[in-house]
C-alpha cells in the first residue's frame, strides 16, 4: 500500500489561491483546525469555503483568506454564531450561497457521483431560491409531474476532513457518534486530505472500534497527516471534547480589535507546536483564575 | 415567575404544556425540539398521551423513555443510531414532528433564523436558513418564540427560511403536499392558521395574558376568534412530571419569566 503519510506545510502547498475547498465536520464539532490554522499562516487567498460552518469558516473569514461561503449554517453549537463570519457577512466582504442543510448534503452527494445534480422538495418555497438566482428547478420525466430543487453539484478542488484514527495508507476512522459527511466531502474533491489525532498500523484499527467506526476508506484519501489535538477547540470526541473555555476567549476576542491582535498573536502566529502549548497554557490560567474566584 | 393565583403554574409550565400539545395524534414519528420549553414539550407528550414518540438525545442517538433535561449521556438508554446523514432520510420520509425556534415570524407563517435585514448584506447574520426549508416542506413543523413582540411577530420575515402556508401555495403542489405549520407557540399564547387563507390565528391566551396583551405584542394584523379560550391547564400529572422529573432546576422558568 502506498505510506500517503504528509505534513501541514505540504498539504498548503497543494493549495491555490482561488480554489473551492471543502472542510469536513459540523458545526464546532471535529473540524479539520490544524489544517485551517495552516491555511491562516499561508499566504493563500480568495478561497471558495464549503462547510457545515463552524470556527473553521470565522478564522478563515477573519483572515481575510476568503471571497465566498457555502454553507447552510455557521455555528459554534454552544454559542449560537460565530463573530467572524457575522462581521464578513455584515461588512459584505464576502459573497455568500446560502442552502439549506439537506441540499447542501445533496450536493456533495451529486458531485461524489459524478452527476450534476440531485432532486429534492427541500427549498421550494423558500427565499433559498431567492437568494441564489443560479439554483434551477426539474420537473419529474414520469407520471407524477412533481416539480422539485435540482440542487446542483458542489464540485471541489480539494477537501479536508479530521478523524480520530487513520492508518499511512489513508484509511480514517471516525470514533466518535457521527461520521457527519466527511465521506461526501472527500468523495466531491479533486485532491483530499484526511488530518487524524493518530496514525496507527492497519491492524490496530479494529482493536480501536468495530467495523462501522472505519467509514473512510483509502479510495476516498490522497494524503494523511498526522495532528494530534488537530480539531481543537472543536469537539473531537471521544479523543476529547470541545474547549469550551477557548472557544469562549476566541468569541470574546472577536469583539475587539485590540483583544484580537493580542489572541492573533498568541495562537494563530505560531506553528501548530506552538498553538497547542499556549492553549494548554490558557487552559492553565483559566483554571487558576477559576480557583482564585471560588476561594476568594 | 407568574404564579396563577389559585394554581401556582407558572407562564413557563402553561408553555410546556402548549409545546406538547403539538405531539398529540402523530403516533410513531421522530420528535425534534429546539428551545426549554418544547424540549419538555416533547417529553411531557411522550410520558403522557403519545407514548409512540421517538425522542433523541440532541446527538447522534434516538432514546428510549423520556429523559430528564440535562441528563448525563450515560444514563440514557440508547434505541437507535441516528446520525445527521440518517436525519435527512427521517426528514425527507415525513416521519418526524418538529418544534424550531423563529427569529421572526410572520402572517402566513413564514420563519426567518437566516439574516435581519436584507438577505446579500445583512443587518445582523443569523446562524442560517438550516434545515427550515427542507423541514417545512417535508414534515409537520410548528415553532416557539419565548420573547413575543413586534420584532418577532412581523408582518413579513427578512428571509424565508421555514416555508409559510402563501409561499408554499405559490410555489405549486410539490411544496404544498407535505407541508403543515401546526402550530406558533410564544411566551403569550398559542396560534395556528385555521383560517380560510391560512393567515395567523390566535388559538389561546396563556392564563394571565389579555388578548389586548397579545395584539399590542404583535406587528401584524392577527385574526382574533370571537371567543378566544385560555391554554389548558397542565394536569397533576404533567405537573409533578415537569416539577419533580424532567426539569426539577426550574430551567424553564428562566426560559420565560412572565
Amino acid at each position: 500500500m502506498a505510506d500517503k503519510r504528509t505534513t501541514l506545510d505540504e498539504f498548503v502547498g497543494e493549495l491555490k489561491s482561488g480554489m473551492t475547498l471543502g472542510i469536513g465536520g459540523w458545526g464546532s464539532r471535529r473540524k479539520p483546525m490544524a489544517a485551517v490554522r495552516a491555511i491562516l499562516r499561508s499566504d493563500l487567498t480568495g478561497l471558495t469555503v464549503v462547510s457545515y460552518g463552524g470556527p473553521d469558516v470565522g478564522l478563515l473569514c477573519a483572515a481575510g483568506k476568503v471571497a465566498k461561503v457555502v454553507y447552510g449554517f455557521v455555528t459554534l453549537d454552544s454559542i449560537p454564531t460565530d463573530p467572524h463570519f457575522k462581521a464578513a457577512r455584515q461588512s459584505g466582504a464576502v459573497e455568500a450561497m446560502e442552502v439549506d442543510e439537506g441540499m447542501f448534503y445533496l450536493g456533495l452527494l451529486a458531485a461524489s457521483q459524478r452527476i450534476p445534480f440531485l432532486p429534492t422538495r427541500s427549498g421550494l418555497g423558500s427565499d433559498v431560491l431567492v437568494v441564489n438566482p443560479t439554483l434551477r428547478t426539474v420537473r419529474s420525466p414520469y407520471d407524477d409531474d412533481e416539480e422539485l430543487v435540482a440542487m446542483p453539484a458542489l464540485r471541489l478542488d480539494a477537501a479536508v476532513v479530521h478523524v480520530n484514527r487513520a492508518d499511512a495508507a489513508g484509511s480514517g476512522q471516525v470514533l466518535g457518534p457521527d461520521p457527519f459527511f466527511d465521506e461526501l466531502f472527500l468523495g466531491a474533491a479533486d485532491r483530499r486530505f484526511v488530518t487524524t489525532e493518530r496514525i496507527v498500523a492497519t491492524e490496530q484499527l479494529a482493536e480501536e472500534g468495530p467495523i462501522q467506526t472505519m467509514c473512510i476508506s483509502r479510495l476516498l484519501t490522497d494524503a494523511v497527516i498526522e495532528t494530534p489535538g488537530g480539531a481543537h477547540f472543536t469537539a473531537c470526541v471521544p479523543d476529547y471534547g470541545r474547549d469550551e473555555g477557548f472557544q469562549k476567549e476566541y468569541v470574546a476576542a472577536a469583539g475587539d480589535p485590540d483583544a484580537w491582535a493580542a489572541f492573533r498573536e498568541r495562537f494563530l502566529a505560531v506553528d501548530e507546536d506552538g498553538y497547542q502549548a499556549a492553549t494548554r497554557e490558557a487552559a492553565d490560567e483559566r483554571a487558576a483564575a477559576k480557583a482564585a474566584k471560588e476561594g476568594a | 415567575m407568574t404564579d396563577t393565583a389559585d394554581t401556582g403554574v407558572t407562564r413557563a409550565e402553561y408553555c410546556a404544556v402548549a409545546c406538547a400539545e403539538v405531539f398529540r395524534g402523530d403516533g410513531e414519528v421522530m420528535a425534534s425540539a429546539f428551545g426549554t420549553a418544547p424540549a419538555l414539550g416533547a417529553r411531557l407528550a411522550r410520558l403522557t398521551f403519545a407514548p409512540d414518540l421517538v425522542l433523541t438525545d440532541g446527538d447522534a442517538a434516538l432514546v428510549d423513555g423520556a429523559p430528564p433535561l440535562g441528563a448525563r449521556p450515560s444514563s440514557l438508554v440508547l434505541e437507535s443510531h441516528m446520525p445527521y446523514r440518517r436525519v435527512f432520510d427521517v426528514v425527507w420520509s415525513g416521519r418526524r414532528n418538529l418544534i424550531m425556534m423563529a427569529s421572526q415570524i410572520d402572517r402566513t407563517g413564514n420563519q426567518n433564523i437566516s439574516a435581519i435585514g436584507p438577505w446579500a448584506r445583512p443587518v445582523a447574520q443569523l446562524v442560517g436558513v438550516r434545515g427550515a426549508p427542507g423541514n417545512t416542506v417535508n414534515h409537520t413543523t410548528s415553532y416557539w418564540v419565548p420573547n413575543h413582540s413586534p420584532r418577532s411577530f412581523v408582518d413579513q420575515v427578512d428571509v424565508v427560511s421555514g416555508v409559510g402556508y402563501a409561499r408554499a401555495a405559490a410555489a405549486g403542489p410539490s411544496a404544498t403536499r407535505y407541508h403543515q405549520i401546526r402550530f406558533v407557540v410564544s411566551n403569550l399564547g398559542v396560534f395556528d392558521f385555521a383560517t380560510p387563507d391560512h393567515v395567523m390565528r390566535l388559538a389561546s391566551v396563556h392564563p394571565g395574558v389579555t388578548v389586548d396583551d397579545v395584539l399590542a405584542a404583535t406587528g401584524f394584523a392577527l385574526v382574533v376568534p370571537d371567543d378566544v379560550p385560555d391554554t389548558r391547564m397542565p394536569t397533576a400529572e404533567e405537573l409533578d412530571l415537569l416539577r419533580n422529573v424532567l426539569d426539577p432546576r426550574s430551567s424553564r422558568d428562566r426560559e420565560v419569566t412572565s
